[in-house]
């Protein structure tokens, strides 16, 4: 592969009608990579659960998107009124999701653990009232 | 099962990827919840859904989902089209009920994921 990528993109919290774009130009560029498809699958759905979130639960973030020979790396964070307890978020089934979140087809509480489940390693730090930062990698070899 | 099958035994209009009519599905997976979907690991799978809203496309997308049947007369947007028109998705709509879709389809062989 040999090339490297590194691109920005910024979502808006509430935007329910534009959430994916961020993952959707992702999922086109290692394509274009002619990364292996198996993992562009986990990469995109972890990325697209973790968009989703920023939309449903922040007023505001960016989703910062790099790739080397070794890695692929993409890290969102937000501002937004952040996580209490993280491990109590990553259990499946809890949610703090609004109805207006459930009527849009989310707010199950699935999100943070089968972003766990496809991510080669997840990271998720956050402070109450500041935002929350979340970072995905995946290992390309 | 493919494409112009789905068609017939639903009586289901299709909205894109119409040249595809011989496109092959062999399983397939019903629900409003996408967050369901999205936890999903299989390929080519049939998503049969009544929640007709961009993150509907979004999460096909996302799921390698290539094929969405819109249930209970829910409607794709203009805007929903050109995103699954954009990311190679057959879309199509019926007017049976989610339960009713699922029923005529299981009957005629198309597998659940689980
Ligand atoms: N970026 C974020 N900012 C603030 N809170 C968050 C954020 N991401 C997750 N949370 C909190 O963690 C909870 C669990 O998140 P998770 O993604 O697992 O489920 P969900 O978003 O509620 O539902 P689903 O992902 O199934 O649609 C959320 O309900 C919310 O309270
Ligand atoms: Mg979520």
């Amino acid at each position: 592969m040999g090339e490297k990528i590194a691109d920005q993109y910024s979502v808006t919290g509430g935007d329910f009608s534009r959430a994916g774009y961020a993952s959707s130009q992702i999922k086109k560029s290692l394509k274009k990579l002619g990364v292996d498809m198996a993992i562009i699958k986990r990469t995109v759905v972890a990325t697209y659960e973790g968009e989703v979130n920023i939309v449903a639960h922040a007023w505001s973030g960016k989703i910062v998107f790099a790739v080397d020979d070794e890695k692929i790396r993409i890290v969102l964070e937000d501002e937004g009124p952040g996580i209490e307890d993280i491990e109590q978020a990553m259990e499946e089934g809890f949610s703090t999701a609004t109805s207006e979140i459930r009527e849009m087809g989310f707010g199950a509480g699935m999100g943070l653990p089968n972003m766990k489940k496809n991510a080669d390693h997840l990271h998720v730090e956050s402070e109450v009232g500041k935002g929350t930062r979340v970072e995905i990698t995946m290992h390309l070899n | 099962m493919q494409v112009k099958d789905i068609i017939r035994i639903l009586d289901a209009r299709i909205l894109c990827g119409g040249e595809r009519l011989d496109y092959t599905i062999e399983l397939a997976f019903a629900s409003d919840l996408m967050s369901d979907v999205l936890t999903l690991s299989n390929d080519n799978v049939l998503l049969i859904t009544g929640l007709a809203n961009m993150q509907t496309i979004r999460t096909a997308e996302m799921s390698d989902i290539n094929c969405i049947i819109f249930a209970r007369n829910k409607k794709a947007s203009a805007e929903m089209i050109e995103l699954a028109r954009e990311s190679d998705i057959i879309l199509m709509e019926c007017r049976y009920s989610l339960y009713k879709t699922c029923g005529l389809l299981y009957a005629e062989g198309v597998k659940p994921i689980f």
